[in-house]
């Protein structure tokens, strides 16, 4: 088996270093052939593997490929972990890439750096998947960091763009803010169960539970509480949660495949897989699953308010997939991790569809982003426009798309937790579900519907995209619609993840839901009668009342809450918040200590000060050797004279 | 082979080899200059292979010692032999001189000789201080290498090179003398000059207190650590690249070599009473130093000071020990920082070195270190820019490189030392990739930003082949660190129970 795992991460490596080293030679068609057969070999492999562990019950694999290092007695290594969990991100990640690889043979057709493009993403395709098939922390950070760097690599693709390298470089610096955290967990999994083999740290997990750590000497923190909530702060930093959220609307700032693959579907999910991999460490602390249910809840509720007001069609689609992964981290907190990684697996889908086929319309566009220059493109673009609609139905959680299902799961668990912080997710994800049908319906209309507003040399030229375009989207469509009835049974309530997955008893909330479980029609009806359905319906009835009824009324909202939007177009201000704070300060203390503490301080007054005041007292003596021999004999005299009455005063 | 004595050739050989290109100078021929330096450092790498091949890796005991006398009149020996701290350091001096030679290759037209001979007999002698099992033989190699530097920055170097080397001479001199005084109390203690006589030396608690003050200023100025840092960035910024390359990669090393060598052994206790000392000048130069980085504005400057930075987890690693010691009562987990220190010197010698290889690629090309009169660089050397995000990546400890390595592994033991000093180590995660990827971006990325800049043309084939060999470098021990660790293994055990054993 061992050789199949390493084929299907190899495979997009070895196609990587193909494209990205041997540009030149292999050529654009040559890239784009290497990179696409890499990937489709690690998506063939998966999903026998797939096959194997899920559809035959095999058995999971657990072993080392190679040691990294031993140190101290401990060894670090690098290996793969292949169970249920493992292998269903394995066939999300490759599968989406795959689709992303195709598509972006048409999105990229004219761009210079093509052989780059495809280097770096059968590259992503490679830390992504080490990620995933870690079985210890080290390979997890490993991945964790790689994913970090491509995504840091693709926002800046376009290099010369002021604002994508900045994006980019924000990006980075923001997830390393996570990653700090991270790290320290990590390093406090090493102290207390010295090692990072996943398998021995879940076994001895809960004989730890009691223990206590003082981080402040005299204040007893349960270690598990503090190793979770670290851990955590990595996955917020990955899966964009507030406040180290900010990085994610920027890094719309890269092409659009990317936006699809890396910073809707897949890396952004990292945290999400983390969290429910830790899920042994996680039921041990009820504070960490608080902390990870508010911080999810709040992501979901006040990031889809700011998908109302954008006018950016990707970054509509953007803050949509920062509320998204709040749902799926209200799912990790109220114990729901199957829901969580359900929701991340049939959103990896519709989302890449959505910014697959938002891709499209900007390539219509001729690289217009703003919704407000479009509309009525329905004509024009007919594949892309029913691909759009049942993404956003599948995001909307219409009955019967794959995102009711997740959505209902998630909404559904988090009304059935006892956690103390449950009812106020559960009001959060409420309210999100209407702002999510609002925004996304807004858009649609507004590019899909109504007048068209772009100009007149863009509109004689629009047509619907090629082939290698669409058949992504249509490929991606597929599974938008029916793997949430497929999956929900077995997926939920069923025995997918085995062992895999740990849930305390009292934090089982789909085991409470799965007993009134009748099977997938009965879901559905029930859905159809439930409030979030209605809240749904609601919002794209008022998103078609607002813009395409109405549409004079939208301006004059803004002009009535004037105070409310602009707090929404700051994006509530984190940006100058951070930009003011963190950067200026740090900037402002270098600055300190490099002009006071190093020139003024330790140069100025040691090093130098040393220097002259050696100067100056060498000065003054000088003046003693004038040179005159009257001088000197006079202070010969005057020295003898003090010697002598010195040796008769005391002689 | 066994019988031959590599240390005395891996020291002596580059000596005389320099004394020869010295002498070919005077013929004028430069192209016979730079292959016969090139022959002569290639050769001394070649011997230094054998001491890896053939190290055992079962003994924390001296390997390869040659012990001959020298000054009898006062115990004085010629004594070398190298253990699992110091075998990869010589290594590591042996593989940089060659880069060092093949950078300067057409860069250095004037005087080519003598710039040549300067490194090659610094390479000598910095073999010699690793080497170095006698105090005095240590001294004198220590002070010696000190020459050829001086005269690197003094007569390659930049505009200001008479204040820079002056900074420099006088700021490392100053450490020596009090190295010096240290050196002779111990003589009189113990009646010869033996190192590991040295360390098994039983000392009063105000005595080692003493003695670790006095180490700590010599080796402290050379690690540097803050605050006695600062000729640091003056002699790089006023360094040739080689010199820079040799100071960043191996001379800030022996400071911390030094450390190993000296003060843990033959001061365990006042080492243990003063780690929060060490410790916090080490935090300070992670933080501290790192926000300074962060607003540098001319590139030599901010890679000088973010090696400060880095040398920082270098001492931290080394100090970690006693705090573990003191809570668990044994010193599991501190050879995971001593290791992870040790690593570090190493792959900060690659890492330091590459960088600034790639500020010397540029200056060569635009005689300009200030980061504002670049930008978009990689428009026009699409390679050179790979490499230097890249490196960039590395120094930000990206894992995959070997900058990694080393930082993982402290910050790993410092949390069970004590949890804030894992979390003030940490803050390099974020700091050490502001300031890498802030210059990146100001320098790499972006349009064209003048007409210097779209002349430039991309590395050629003798770059590439200094650049390519250390990213091979940094991204082999960054996948695979453990032939790196193993050879540490016993010494650092052994190193870590002199620590904690008591000489009271």
């Amino acid at each position: 088996m061992e050789n199949i795992y390493l084929g299907i991460v190899l495979a997009p490596l070895i196609g990587a270093i193909i494209a990205g080293l041997f540009g030149k030679q292999v050529g654009r068609s040559g890239a784009h052939w290497v990179t696409i057969i890499g990937v489709a070999i690690a998506f063939g492999l998966s999903a026998f593997v797939f096959n194997n562990i899920i559809l035959n019950n095999g058995d999971i694999y657990n072993a080392t490929v190679y040691s990294w290092a031993v140190s101290d007695g401990i060894s670090f290594e690098v290996g793969f972990l292949v169970d249920e969990l493992t292998a269903t991100m394995m066939m999300v990640v490759t599968f989406v890439s795959l689709m992303v690889h195709i598509y972006t043979v048409g999105y990229m057709r004219d761009d210079p750096g093509y052989q780059r493009f495809f280097s770096y993403i059968s590259l992503f395709t490679f830390s992504m998947l080490m990620l995933v098939m870690a079985n210890n922390f080290m390979q997890l950070f490993f991945g964790w960091e790689a994913v970090g760097l491509v995504s840091y690599l693709l926002i800046g693709f376009w290099y010369k763009k002021e604002t994508a390298i900045y994006a980019n470089m924000k990006a980075f610096l923001v997830n390393r803010v996570g990653d700090f955290g991270f790290l320290l967990g990590i390093a406090a999994v090493l102290m207390y169960f010295n090692s990072l083999d996943y398998a021995d740290v879940f076994k001895a997990a809960p004989d730890m539970a009691g223990l206590t750590i003082q981080l402040i000497p005299g204040v007893d923190w349960s270690l598990m509480t503090v190793i979770c909530i670290l851990l955590f702060i990595g996955a917020m930093g990955k899966s964009a949660q507030v406040p180290l959220h900010v990085w994610l609307p920027d890094s719309m700032e890269g092409p659009t495949p990317i936006s699809a693959l890396i910073h809707a579907a897949t890396m952004v999910t990292a945290g999400i897989y983390m969290v429910a991999r830790m899920s042994p460490l996680f039921e041990l602390s009820t504070t960490a699953l608080s902390v990870v249910l508010v911080i999810g809840a709040i992501t979901a509720l006040f990031m889809g308010f700011l998908g109302l007001i954008q006018n950016d069609i990707k970054r509509v689609i953007a803050y949509s997939t920062l509320s998204q992964l709040g749902y799926m981290t209200v799912a990790l907190g109220a114990s729901a991790y199957a829901a969580g990684i359900f929701h991340l697996m049939t959103h990896a889908f519709f989302k890449a569809l959505l910014f697959l086929a938002a891709g499209s319309v900007i390539v219509a566009m001729h690289h217009e982003q703003d919704i407000r220059k479009m509309g009525g493109l329905k004509k024009y673009m007919p594949i892309t426009y029913w691909c759009m609609l049942i993404g956003s139905l599948a995001l909307i959680g219409f009955p019967g798309f794959s995102g009711f299902f997740s959505k209902d799961a998630i909404i559904e668990a988090v009304h059935a937790s006892d956690n103390p912080a449950a009812t106020f997710a559960y009001v959060s994800v409420l309210i999100g579900v209407f702002v999510t049908a609002l925004y996304s319906f807004r858009m649609f209309f507004l590019v899909f519907h109504g007048k068209e507003r772009m100009d007149h040399h863009t509109q004689e030229h629009l047509h619907e995209s090629p082939a290698v375009i669409t058949l992504p989207l249509i490929l991606l469509a597929i599974p938008s619609v029916v793997i949430g009835a497929m999956a929900v049974g077995p997926l939920l309530f069923g025995d997918y993840f085995g062992s895999t997955i740990f849930v305390s008893e009292n934090n089982d909330v789909l085991a409470r839901l799965g007993e009134h479980y009748t099977g997938v029609v009965n879901f559905v009806v029930h859905g159809v009668m439930a409030p979030p359905f209605w809240l749904a319906m609601a919002g794209v009835f008022t998103a078609w009342y607002l813009y395409m009824k109405r549409p004079e009324l939208p301006a004059k909202l803004k002009a009535r809450f004037e105070g409310i939007y602009n707090v929404l177009d700051n994006a509530y201000f984190f940006d100058k918040f951070n930009a003011a704070v963190f950067a200026m300060g740090s900037l402002k203390a270098g600055n300190f200590f490099w002009q006071v503490g190093d020139v003024k301080g330790i140069d100025g007054i040691m090093v130098n000060g040393t220097a002259n005041l050696i100067g100056r007292v060498a000065g003054r003596l000088r003046n003693l050797q004038t040179g005159y021999l009257y001088h000197y004999a006079f202070a010969m005299i005057i020295g003898l004279l003090v010697l002598m009455s010195w040796l008769l005063a005391y002689a | 082979m066994s019988d031959l004595p590599l240390l005395s050739l891996v020291i002596w050989l580059p000596i005389i080899g320099g004394l020869m290109v010295l002498a070919l100078g005077a013929t004028g021929n430069k192209s016979l200059v730079r292959w016969s330096s090139l022959a002569w450092a290639i050769v001394a790498f070649v011997v230094s292979i054998p001491l890896y091949t053939g190290f055992n890796l079962s003994t924390h005991e001296m390997q390869f010692v040659e012990h001959v006398s020298w000054i009898p009149a006062f115990n004085v020996f010629y004594h070398v032999g190298i253990d699992g701290v110091s075998m990869p350091l010589i290594l590591l001096t042996t593989f940089t001189t060659i880069l060092v030679v093949i950078a300067a290759w057409e860069v250095i037209d004037h005087k080519t000789a003598q710039y040549m001979a300067c490194f090659l007999i610094m390479e000598g002698m910095m073999n010699g201080v690793f080497a170095a099992l006698d105090a005095v033989l240590f001294y004198v190699f220590w002070e010696g290498m000190l020459i050829p530097m001086f005269l690197v920055i003094g007569i390659w170097g930049g505009v200001r090179r008479v204040y820079a080397t002056i900074k420099f001479f006088l700021y490392t001199f100053f450490g020596s003398v009090f190295l010096l005084i240290a050196l002779i109390y111990l003589y009189f203690q113990t009646g010869n000059f033996s190192i590991l006589d040295f360390q098994a030396v039983q000392l009063g608690l105000t005595a080692q207190i003493l003695i670790f003050l006095s180490f700590l200023i010599a080796f402290a100025v050379k690690v540097p650590m803050w605050p006695v840092h600062t000729w640091l960035p003056d002699a790089h910024v006023e360094a040739p690249t080689g010199g820079s390359v040799i100071l960043a990669a191996i001379m800030l090393k022996l400071g911390a070599y030094g450390f190993l060598r000296f003060m843990l052994p033959i001061t365990p206790d006042a080492s243990s009473e003063l780690d929060w000392l060490v410790i916090t000048m080490s935090l300070v130069a992670v933080v501290y130093i790192g926000l300074v980085a962060l607003v540098q504005e001319d590139m030599k400057k901010l890679v000088a000071y973010s090696s400060i930075s880095h040398m920082g987890f270098v001492t931290l690693g080394f100090f970690l020990v006693f705090g573990i010691y003191q809570q668990t009562g044994s010193t599991s987990g501190a050879a995971l920082g001593m290791e992870g220190a040790m690593v570090q010197m190493i792959s900060h010698g690659f890492i330091s070195g590459a960088m600034f290889l790639c500020i010397g690629v540029l200056y060569d090309r635009m005689h300009s270190r200030r980061i504002s009169d670049y930008g978009g660089v990689a428009n026009t050397m699409p390679w050179f820019a790979a490499f230097m995000v890249f490196f960039a990546m590395a120094n930000a400890g990206l894992p995959g490189t070997s900058g990694f390595v080393g930082e993982f592994f402290v910050i790993l033991s410092a949390f069970q030392a004590n949890f804030w000093y894992a979390f003030l180590a940490a803050t390099t995660l974020i700091l050490g990739a502001a300031y890498s990827l802030w210059l990146v971006k100001r320098v790499v990325f972006g349009e064209v930003k003048n007409e210097n800049v779209a002349a430039l043309k991309d590395i050629n084939a003798r770059e590439t082949l200094v650049l390519g060999s250390l990213a091979m470098l940094i991204l082999l021990f960054g996948i695979w660190p453990a032939p790196l660790l193993e050879v540490m293994h016993p010494t650092v055990e052994h190193l870590l129970q002199q620590a904690v054993t008591s000489k009271l």
